[in-house]
């Protein structure tokens, strides 16, 4: 009944409206398919939150989500993109989910005058001297994730790291990364293989090498192995562990179980900050999807969609496109992670926190903002983009 | 023949006025869908020729595939950064250099693996072919110069003399020019006697070595054949995509050219056009659809598998039946 | 030395894991002449049901059954439905239609079970960590699923070499036609096998669960080494299978732990793990293709 009353006035919201515009089309390419499926999900549905709150409308304008799934595919992407485009007059893009498909992608979109931005990834490739003025990154920039790992580290007092990651750019990007940040002694740096389900090899290595921490990036599935089979080998108790942010959303968590209870881990937002747009964030989507972990993704997809509707609310509509980029170059709305910015390459300024994973009221492991651990950063590709 | 010319040259004439259609009638995503429809095709048709004339079912095809793809991506990068590769090899953004050298290269890449390949039949050489396909798969992976698994992006596009590949109606055009001329040369090929001397071969390997021809050395140059094939075609999406990834090399794209050579028809001449036609557009349209398209591809292919008596014909008109009957 | 020790238990775990799935693909390969990519997704069903048995009785053993009899459900009725017309069909046909089992199990597993990775909590019990050796300290899950593999490799080799049933095993395995030809009720045969086969998957599946991430798409990840263990331990063979697997498990896990190492002691350290890593990836590919190329037949032959 409910939804039928929803339906009807949104049916009666977008009836009234249409006669005034024609509602402005999103283009979507996610991966909703595979074992980064979730991930796509919980963009796409953070965007549609954002939307549903104002009955169909960003900026009070009418807006129309089309979504499609890239399958993890570059040339997919493309294809989707294209089609967005050419065919149904898209103008606004966003949802790629991998570095490799937003490689593939972005630039085609950026050339063909559309606008592209970023919920997700932000490859090192698209930020410095390739960045583009059609393109925008409201999550982060993919080093940056790692940086504030070594920071925090180097913060904590470590002074001895092990680091592992996938052979494979973005494994490669998140230990140099962590290393520019942390000053610290690399004690050991191993490279797993991509497609890697055992870990116990790396396992006895940690062991014999006895670090003060040990800082990994294993996005997905592969991260949930190797922390698993981390706790498994006994190591956790003995050598802590600074997660990144892939490895502490709420999925992770939930399919990590007890695990990483006690263990620290960086973001760019948490489900506890204290600010009234994250509790709105958070409350819309306890009531729309009760049963699902929130996540990063899902705060990323939200917050890109609030962006667009400061943009949109500035300019009515995407016809003066040039408009629609000054408007979004301003980021004038409110983040639910606080202080939020445009660098000179259009990636975010933004602060970052260290969080602890503890038990949760209902038994489920959660995360709890500790503290700030740096302020208004960029990233360390900006320099090198001339916009 | 008669008949068969009449209709090729139909279906070159409908290419040819299709982006014009497409402009006209604002579908212009079918001008890209085609155009990789066109590139998957010559993958698709260089397998069935050692696949289906030839009877060597390589499960590593997409090796070629993606050393074509990453041929072009390497010489963009050094065309770009101004730095030869090893010191001497010039980079380049020349339609006319970049597609002869993946064709070289692939082939060179194909004499080696076939050479050692071809050692093996059956079975074995399904998974001696993965296997070498996996192994460049990693290699690729592992060049941190080129992206590693995040690729190359060959963000000038690449020239053909003055013009610039970037216009995608330009790129339809050099795409279908390329198809038509393999397809041609593919036929002659087929219907030589060396076409005839490998489809002996797969017939009875023993009487073809009875009759004093080394079936290795005929097998062999079938595959480098082959790989040039699939060379070109990594190549061409390379240059149409502006980007080459080591996901051209996976297993799951020999998978993929291996799907549309049996929903084209096994040893069919333009089978694999269709094979590639319908695995895209089915992937494409039923994307759109819903994303749940997996299961639905699944079960349609499953249906076309099992539905169809012998597989090869009996799929190749029904598929044929279905194409003409597509909405779009 | 407690390293190596530790690492050789480590292989032999992947190893067993890859037996454990490499059994019933080589029964089936061999016996039936099958080509089916859908292993992969038995062992996905297996992983899925039995985790989610587990958490919603909060009993791990009780994913145990729940795993296997998924599994087997699952292998009965795809060999029922779609395997027991494709027997007659060559390879290809075989292919296409396996590849779209693999596409419908996926979507099917995503609409019941989500998008989400599952969690399997281990009792503690077996959770926690023993000493083994002075030195050596190893979780007794891992044990206990090397013994558990290797318990199904000494029953299979009764199995096999001590029934009826696994005496028409052994000739369909070198002789089909003649096992036909003597009135054997093949079909029902290939029944039982093709449900041996997925019984097997789904134990692996259940075993791996809670180390690995029970995940969509995990069944095609260990697809490929399963295929590598089929053919270079020779196809329809048993024995081949266990030996290769083992020795796979073993090479595999030996050459991530220490090449990198070794490589370093002879260049830089970034170049040394670049490499390394790079050649570990490929070496079980590598091993079948020098397998091949001298022993085109595998090591064992079939019936064994």
């Amino acid at each position: 009944m409910k939804k039928t009353i929803l339906a009807f006035s949104l049916f009666v919201g977008l009836a009234t409206s249409a006669l005034a515009q024609e509602p402005v089309k999103i283009g979507v390419i996610t991966t909703l398919s595979g074992p980064g499926g979730y991930l796509g999900k919980d963009v796409r549905d953070g965007m549609q939150l954002a939307i549903n709150e104002e009955g169909g409308k960003l900026g009070g304008v009418p807006v129309d989500l089309i979504v499609e799934d890239d399958a993890a595919k570059p040339a997919n992407g493309r294809q989707i993109a294209e089609k967005f485009m050419n065919e149904q007059g898209v103008k606004l893009l966003s949802g790629i989910i991998f570095s490799n498909i937003a490689g593939a992608t972005v630039p085609d979109i950026v050339d063909n005058g559309a606008l592209y931005i970023s919920a997700n990834a932000g490859p090192s490739g698209l930020a410095g001297k390739e960045c583009n003025e059609n393109y925008f990154v409201v999550s982060w920039q993919n080093d940056t994730l790692h940086e504030v790992s070594g920071i925090a580290a180097k913060d904590l007092g470590y002074k001895r790291a092990f680091l592992l990651a996938p052979n494979y750019q973005a494994g490669k990007d998140a230990l140099e990364g962590f290393k520019r940040t942390f000053n610290g002694e690399i004690i050991g740096e191993i490279y797993t293989q991509l497609e890697q389900t055992d870990y116990s090899a790396e396992m006895a290595q940690i062991r014999a090498a006895a670090p003060d921490v040990v800082y990994q990036f294993h996005p997905g599935g592969l991260g949930i192995a190797f922390v698993r089979q981390y706790q498994q080998a006994g190591l956790l108790g003995k050598f802590p562990m600074v997660l990144s942010e892939a490895n502490a959303d709420g999925v992770m968590l939930k399919a990590l179980g007890d695990a990483v209870i006690g263990q620290v881990a960086t973001s760019h937002w948490a489900e506890d900050l204290d600010n009234e747009a994250n509790k709105a964030f958070v409350s819309g989507w306890k009531a729309a999807y009760p049963d699902r972990p929130l996540t990063t993704y899902a705060s990323q997809g939200y917050d890109t969609a609030k962006l667009i509707a400061s943009a949109l609310k500035a300019t009515g509509g995407v016809d003066d496109i040039d408009a629609v980029r000054t408007a979004l170059r301003k980021a004038d709305f409110v983040s639910v992670r606080g202080d939020f910015a445009f660098g000179p390459n259009q990636h975010p300024v933004q602060d970052w926190h260290l969080l602890e994973v503890v038990k949760g009221e209902n038994g489920v492991a959660t995360t709890v903002t500790r503290k700030k651990l740096a302020e208004d950063i960029g990233d360390s590709y900006s320099a090198a983009c001339k916009l | 023949m008669r008949q068969h010319l009449i209709f090729i040259a139909a279906a070159i004439v409908c290419l040819s006025v299709l982006p014009l259609v497409a402009e006209a009638t604002g579908q212009l995503a079918l001008v890209g869908l085609t155009s990789r429809i066109m590139i998957y095709a010559i993958a698709a048709a260089s397998l069935n020729f050692i696949l289906g004339y030839g009877g060597m079912v390589s499960f590593g095809h997409a090796a070629f595939f993606g050393i074509g793809n990453y041929v072009v991506g390497i010489l963009y990068f050094h065309h770009a950064e101004g730095v030869p590769l090893w010191g001497f090899i010039p980079g380049s953004n020349q339609l006319l250099i970049t597609l002869p050298t993946a064709v070289l290269v692939a082939g060179f890449a194909a004499l080696v693996i076939g050479s050692l390949a071809l050692r093996t039949r059956g079975v074995q050489f399904i998974m001696i072919t993965l296997a070498f396909a996996q192994m460049l798969y990693f290699f690729f992976v592992s060049l941190k110069t080129y992206g590693g698994e995040d690729g190359v992006i060959v963000r000038g596009a690449n020239d053909l003399f003055a013009l610039s590949l970037r216009d995608k109606t330009a790129m339809y055009y050099v795409i279908l020019v390329v198809m038509v001329l393999f397809f041609a040369f593919l036929w002659r090929v087929v219907h030589s006697s060396f076409g005839t001397v490998l489809s002996g071969i797969r017939q009875n390997e023993r009487r073809m070595t009875a009759m004093g021809i080394s079936s290795y050395r005929y097998k062999l140059y079938g595959f480098v054949l082959a790989g040039m094939g699939a060379g070109l075609a990594g190549a061409l999406m390379a240059v149409f995509m502006r980007f080459a990834s080591p996901d051209t090399l996976h297993w799951t794209k020999s998978g993929e050219l291996l799907i549309m050579v049996i929903l084209g028809g096994v040893g069919t001449f333009f089978g694999p056009i269709l094979g590639a036609a319908a695995f895209l557009i089915l992937q494409t349209y039923l994307a759109a659809w819903t994303e749940h398209w997996q299961l639905a591809m699944g079960l349609i292919l499953l249906g076309i598998v099992l539905g169809t008596k012998g597989g090869a014909k009996g799929l190749f008109d029904s598929i044929a039946r279905k194409l003409r009957t597509e909405p779009r | 030395m407690t390293l190596i020790l530790e690492q050789l238990l480590n292989g032999l775990l992947y190893g067993i894991t890859l037996f454990l799935l490499a059994a019933g693909l080589t029964l089936i390969f061999g016996i039936m002449g099958l080509i089916n990519l859908a292993h992969g997704s038995l062992y996905m069903v297996g992983a899925f049901v039995g985790a989610w048995v587990a958490s919603q009785t909060g009993s791990f053993w009780l994913g145990l059954p729940a795993a296997l009899a998924g599994a087997m459900l699952a292998g009965f009725a795809i060999e029922l439905g779609v395997m027991r017309r494709l027997y007659a069909r060559d390879h290809l046909d075989q292919v296409l239609a396996t590849f779209a089992l693999i596409l419908i199990f996926n979507e099917l597993t995503v609409l019941l079970f989500g998008r989400e990775p599952m969690f399997v909590e281990l009792p503690a019990s077996i959770a926690t960590p023993i000493e083994l050796l002075p030195g050596l300290v190893y979780p007794p899950f891992r044990l206990l699923i090397i013994a558990a593999g290797l318990g199904v490799a000494l029953g299979l080799y009764f199995l096999i070499n001590r029934t009826r049933i696994g005496m028409l095993v052994r000739a369909g395995s070198t002789n089909r036609d003649m096992v036909r030809a003597l009135g054997v009720d093949i079909r029902l045969l290939y029944t039982m096998i093709f449900g041996l086969g997925a019984l097997l998957a789904g134990l692996a599946g259940f075993m791996t669960s809670p180390v690995l991430a029970v995940q969509v798409g995990m069944g095609e990840q260990i697809l490929l080494a399963t295929f590598v263990v089929v053919v270079i331990g020779g196809v329809g063979s048993i024995k081949g299978a266990f030996v290769a697997g083992i020795l796979l498990g073993i090479v595999d896990t030996c050459l991530r732990a220490f090449l990198p190492g070794v490589l370093r002691e002879i260049m830089a350290g970034p170049e040394a793990d670049a490499l390394g890593v790079g050649i570990a990836s490929m070496g079980i590919y590598l091993m079948m293709g020098i397998v091949l190329l001298f022993r085109p037949q595998g090591l064992f032959q079939a019936g064994g």
